[in-house]
């Protein structure tokens, strides 16, 4: 009897500092992502001198990513397009969850609605996504506008998947039958009955999707189809850096791709953690 | 007024019909029970009766006309379990007005008390809940109230709370209710008529 209440004691305990330990974890990455995009703001004011005197030095104190072969730090240099990176990912997916949003709540409405959604879902996810991007890249002129609208289209499939789902499991919910019968419209209900239920995994969706929003629009910079050559972007630098990588300069690719490597896990550590303050057994209503 | 339902046929799949050539009448003020074994589709009626079924056939209608699927349904349904009748994200006094914004006189007579409207329903007993549901549902535009198995869930004494409002409110607005319940002596109290579903499904 007494060794139950003290499990019980022990479980709710851990439960707290479970859920303590998330939030400090979420506060924490955001935090440090956030500041990567400030600081980026700050630096791409000002442009970076370039000294010939002190081109391609090894990592060091003074420049701890090393300089480029225009004598960059490419310190200064990773900031920025790490920066430009997470605001060209939160456009994106804000972009494609609007695009969620919509065609959820539109599937919502019946049966062609909701055949019309699921088609162009299957149609989406049927191009390889890297190819997709680079189309909708190319028919949009190309570039910086070309390659953010891509990527800003492309996103919303998994996520309106999921949400279309949820949606179809909600309407066998009595009290939406009891809604529609006292009078209320199917986009009344939609709003009012089926969008609460559903933002908070909209909001974990779009987490989640910011990593592969930057990882996309990194590859088709990378491959020449995105930012153009004088934007800060982490796909021009690596693209750059494979140009020198036979003559030995490894900091050039290596410390701007780890990076990269960091923001992308920061977000998906972001989303994990997100997704289990939303779990059952830790949310307290 | 009449609520009529002709020729009522219906099954979840297609060659197993549960309904068959269903007739049933609900008088305006009449009190109608409905008995039935379990299982033998007593609640698939009531949902057909009150438009949450699209696909059945026959006909449903109140004095000769046919039931528009959209706006106001003049059939209202209370369902046994009232916990899945209201949205969890939504607070009680949201869910009370949903239909019609509920008067105090109402609120008065189901005893509903002024500090349940500020709660969520996983506060609130079953038998509150359904409080709730029937205030809700009970509003001038209703003129008939579909009644399965509503008080299934509580204790003798709230059961007869519970009818002795719901009747004198039908009674003042002069609605019909079919009352569905497996408790004969419940249904002999309440009821003027008692039908059998065995004796009108021919199935
Ligand atoms: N959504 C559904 N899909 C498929 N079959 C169903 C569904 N709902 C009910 N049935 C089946 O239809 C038959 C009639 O069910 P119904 O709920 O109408 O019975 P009932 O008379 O209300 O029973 P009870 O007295 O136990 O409430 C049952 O055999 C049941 O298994
Ligand atoms: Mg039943």
């Amino acid at each position: 009897m007494s060794s139950a209440i003290a499990m019980g004691n022990k479980s709710l305990f851990q439960g707290l500092n479970l859920r303590q330990k998330t939030i400090l974890i979420i506060s924490f990455t955001s935090i440090l992502l956030f500041a990567i995009v400030i600081i980026s703001l700050f630096l791409a004011g000002n442009a970076l001198p370039t000294n010939f005197e002190s081109k391609n030095l090894a990592p060091s104190l003074e420049h701890p990513f090393g300089t480029d072969w225009m004598g960059r730090d490419m310190f200064v240099r990773t900031l920025e397009g790490l920066g430009l990176s997470i605001i060209i990912g939160a456009f994106a997916s804000l972009i494609s969850t609007v695009l969620t949003l919509i065609l959820g709540l539109f599937s919502s409405l019946g049966k062609t609605a909701d055949s019309f959604v699921s088609w162009l879902v299957d149609l989406f996810l049927s191009v390889p996504h890297l190819l997709l991007i680079i189309l909708i890249s190319i028919g949009m002129g190309g570039g910086t506008k070309g390659v953010i609208i891509g990527v800003a289209l492309t996103h919303w499939p998994s996520l309106t998947r999921v949400v279309r789902a949820e949606i179809k499991q909600l309407k066998t919910q009595e009290y939406l039958h009891i809604s529609k019968n006292l009078g209320n419209s199917k986009w009344w209900i939609a709003t009012k009955h089926i969008l609460p239920h559903l933002s908070p995994q909209i909001l974990l969706g779009t987490i989640l999707m910011f990593p592969h929003a930057i990882l996309h629009e990194a590859s088709v910079t990378f491959l020449g189809f995105g930012l153009s050559p004088h934007e800060p972007a982490i796909g021009i630098i690596l693209s750059e850096a494979m140009g020198y990588l036979s003559a030995g300069y490894w900091w050039l690719a290596f410390f701007p791709g780890l990076s990269l490597l960091i923001v992308v896990l920061a977000f998906d550590m972001i989303g994990e953690n997100f997704g289990k303050l939303m779990n059952p057994k830790m949310a307290h209503e | 007024m009449y609520l009529k339902g002709e020729n009522i046929s219906f099954g979840y799949k297609k060659d197993n019909l549960i309904l068959k050539d269903v007739d049933i009448a609900l008088e305006s003020g009449e009190v109608l029970g409905l008995m039935g074994d379990s299982g033998s589709g007593k609640s698939t009626l009531c949902k057909i009766l009150s438009g949450y079924v699209p696909n059945y056939q026959g006909t449903i209608s109140i004095d000769g006309k046919k039931i528009s699927s959209k706006g106001y349904n003049p059939v209202q349904l209370i369902f046994q379990h009232p916990e899945k009748a209201v949205n969890p994200k939504w607070k009680m006094k949201d869910i009370l007005n949903e239909g019609y914004l509920v008067p105090q006189t109402i609120l008065d007579s189901f005893g509903i008390k002024k500090s349940w409207l500020n709660r969520w329903p996983n506060e609130l007993s079953g038998g509150e809940l359904q409080r709730f549901a029937l205030a809700r549902a009970l509003s001038p535009k209703t003129k008939f109230l579909i009644a399965d198995e509503i008080t299934t869930m509580v204790d003798a004494i709230t059961q007869a709370q519970i009818w002795d409002i719901v009747l004198d409110i039908v009674e003042k607005l002069n609605i019909g209710v079919l009352v569905v319940s497996h408790d004969k002596t419940l249904i002999n109290k309440l009821c003027y008529d008692v039908i059998s579903l065995a004796d009108i499904n021919k199935v």
